[in-house]
């Protein structure tokens, strides 16, 4: 009876019976898919790679010539570009700090017993189900210093947000942390669900106070999933290209993926930003190492 | 058999030939998103009646214009035949093989006289004094002025104007009186507002603006000959013409960092700014009671002079090309012919599209058929470009790099943002070998 239960379920043998043996699964299915991220995926990021070492410029018919590594020297030399490095750092740490602490600390005090808690979570998660277009225009309209609700709210008259060279950044950073701490409220969400009732109780019996509890039960458990969530949104913080674009255009908001934009589809400098390309692309892969390695090393704590 | 296959490919050949047949009538010219494209539509539909051949103005937003457009050209695709590029477009559009030689077009229809010389040479041809031509000018523009008559002319203002700056207030003639004006307007208590300029740095906006003041103030970007940049884009002359610009920006609404045609004209309609600067091709939307609740009380003049008398505008406006990968080469040509006509640019102007035809232009009718026509006719005499080489997108990215924080974030001095951008173009033309 076991035996029929098994081969009724593995869908190999039904494959089989049927006359789908594994190795027309594999023509059928997985060489196609093989086929089509090779086309698609790895064949274009070689393609690219090609053009970082040529003087190509997509805007004119002329050939690619080769200049060996003469796009990265001059990228890596150009100060606007270290600009635009240094801008892009600072918004990926005031981002992903402000979404982490936003973020956790909604998901503590959702942790807990309190009336209509499924309603307010789901609502908490809207801001992240928008579009980055709509999101930008909305917040614009919100940092308006003549009708902008913002500025009226908090009784500024007509502080300049969006306009003013050292807020612009945070403007576009507080609008990144509202849209995105609901994802890391809902990854705090699941690890803190996730804390056995137990260790709490077995505190509260030794007396350990609040601070106690959380910096040696809440914390280390839910670090792991945590990382997790900064992992994620620090890559995407680094990539980060609608809101700063929308909302502003301003030097002190130029991130990195907005530099490549203009240098690629305005500018038509093909081969120099294929270069930068690959300059962010191993950037953000050495960060994420660098995040892994940690994520490991609290996951063995 | 040998008739039913007969039969198949006579069918074939058949389908081909209409195919090919119906396909020839139909031509697509491509734009971007704005009044002037609707009137164009207008007069193509004129084109239709009179010829059979159907012609479509596809558009899309400024914003992705020149991204779309060049997308198109580098994949040498034939979506559209002929294409209204931007003046600077013309190095690249030429030198990558994208546009049609129109010198023979040209030289034929003598268009060297016929159209307005400022047009030609900036809309058209491409080296400078070199004799080639790459589009026929299409819609003549230049960044002209707005502004609210009513408060001008108000008695009150007028006195108090007079009391204060010790001269008439009128529409300015020189850059000293813009300033003047903008200041004595700006009153922030009462939500009113000195002038409107353009701040955006993402294309050419703050560029077109600061170009106004560098021309009047009898500054140059550079040696368009041997593109020389150092003692012309640094000069004295050009310094003070930054400031002047950084100065008018004082008197901007709040949160003027980042305008463009669209907010220029808000200015007005929502009665923000006494004067407003916008390309004239924008105008006929203040004009219009329904979109504009001050239409009545809205006056218009031309860029005013610098302290040496010099009196220049930043060109708009763009020229038609014949895209070479399209296959309606031939009917495109056709096309121009029609559309060079001088009873079609009489109809052109009178839809509201600009001509760049020298007798419409100078012509009494078009002179006196709007209140801005005028001040258009004066500035397309006196009209100065941007470099229009292959490379001027890293030049409008470099130019933009160094004024917008000096004129908006208040750093540095305009000579140290002049001197760096200067050092910025020599490499640049010395990349691109144009400069020893």
């Amino acid at each position: 009876m076991a035996t029929d239960v098994i081969t009724r379920l593995d869908p190999a043998s039904r494959a089989a019976r049927r006359g789908l043996s594994d190795l027309t699964i594999r023509n059928l299915f997985i060489i196609p898919t093989i086929l089509f991220l090779i086309v698609f995926n790895i064949f274009p990021l070689l393609y690219s790679l090609g053009y970082s070492f040529t003087d190509f410029r997509a805007s004119t018919n002329a050939p690619a010539n080769f200049v060996g590594l003469q796009n990265y020297r001059e990228l890596l030399n150009d100060p606007f570009i270290w600009n635009n490095f240094v801008i892009t750092a600072k918004y990926v740490i005031v981002s992903v700090a402000g979404q982490v602490i936003v973020g956790f600390g909604v998901a503590m005090l959702l942790n807990r017993d309190i009336p209509y808690k499924g309603l307010i979570t789901t609502l908490l998660l809207l801001p992240m189900m928008l579009s980055m277009a709509v999101v930008g225009l909305f917040w614009k309209l919100l940092y308006d210093p003549s009708f902008g609700i913002i500025n009226y709210a908090l009784g500024l008259g007509t502080f300049e947000w969006l306009a003013n060279p050292d807020m612009a950044l945070y403007a576009v950073a507080i609008t990144d942390i509202w849209m995105w701490s609901p994802f890391v409220m809902l990854l705090s969400l699941a690890g803190l669900s996730a804390v056995p009732k137990h260790l709490y109780e077995a505190a509260a019996i030794d007396r350990a106070g609040p601070l106690y509890t959380f910096f040696r039960i809440t914390l280390p458990l839910v670090a792991p999933i945590l990382m997790i969530a900064i992992i994620f949104r620090t890559m995407e913080a680094f990539k980060t290209f609608d809101l700063a674009y929308i909302l502003t255009s301003q030097p002190t908001t130029e991130v990195l993926s907005i530099r490549l934009y203009k240098m690629a589809f305005q500018e038509w400098q093909t081969g120099r930003s294929c270069a930068l390309a690959y300059i962010m692309l191993i950037v953000v892969v050495a960060i994420t190492n660098i995040y892994v390695k940690y994520l490991n090393k609290v996951k063995e704590r | 058999m040998r008739r039913k296959l007969a039969g198949i490919v006579a069918g074939i050949g058949f389908t081909l030939a209409c195919g090919t047949s119906a396909f020839a009538q139909e031509l697509t010219i491509f734009w971007a998103e704005w009044d002037p494209a609707n009137y164009l539509q207008e007069l193509v539909n004129e084109y239709e009646a009179e010829t059979g051949v159907r012609v479509t103005v596809e558009t899309t937003p400024w914003s992705d214009f020149q991204t779309k457009a060049f997308t198109e050209f580098n994949a040498r695709g034939d979506a559209y035949d002929m294409v209204v590029g931007d003046s600077q477009w013309l190095g690249a559009g030429s030198t990558g093989g994208h546009y049609v030689d129109l010198t023979d077009f040209f030289k034929k229809h003598n268009l060297g006289e016929v159209m307005a010389p400022a047009t030609v040479k900036y809309y058209a041809e491409y080296p400078g004094n070199s004799g080639k031509y790459w589009a026929i000018p299409l819609e003549g523009d230049a960044v002209g002025w707005s502004y609210r008559k009513d408060w001008f002319e108000d008695p009150k203002e007028m006195e108090a104007f007079k009391a204060k700056y010790g001269y008439d207030l009128d529409v300015p003639k020189t850059f000293a009186q813009l300033r003047d004006i903008a200041e004595f307007f700006h009153r922030p208590d009462e939500k009113r507002y000195g002038v409107a300029i353009y701040t955006d740095n993402s294309y050419d906006a703050l560029v077109m603006g600061v170009e106004n003041a560098i021309f009047s103030y009898g500054g140059e970007l550079g040696n368009y000959e041997t593109y020389e940049v150092d003692g012309y884009i640094n000069s004295d002359k050009a310094v003070a013409a930054v400031e002047a610009y950084k100065e008018l920006y004082q008197f901007t609404p709040p949160g003027w960092a980042k305008t463009f045609f669209v907010e220029n004209n808000q200015a007005i309609t929502e009665g923000l700014a006494a004067m407003s600067m916008n390309y004239f091709a924008f105008f006929p939307a203040l004009l219009n009671e329904a979109t504009n609740p001050h239409a009545k009380n809205t006056g218009f003049f031309a860029n005013p002079a610098g302290p040496d008398g010099d009196q220049f505008a930043a060109l708009g406006g763009q020229g038609i090309s014949i895209v070479s990968y399209s296959q309606n080469q031939e009917e495109s040509m056709k096309f121009l012919e029609w559309f060079i006509r001088a009873d079609v640019q009489k109809r052109w102007a009178e839809l509201g599209g600009y001509t760049c035809h020298a007798a419409t232009l100078e012509s009494e009718e078009f002179r006196n058929a709007t209140p801005y026509n005028e001040a258009f006719y004066q500035t397309m005499f006196k009209v100065k470009d941007f470099w229009a080489v292959p490379e001027y997108a890293e030049l409008l990215q470099q130019i933009n790099q160094r004024i917008y924080p000096y004129i908006v974030g208040g750093e540095g001095t305009a000579k140290e943002a002049l001197d760096a951008l200067a050092a910025d173009w020599t490499e640049t033309f010395k990349k691109y070998d144009r400069l020893k």
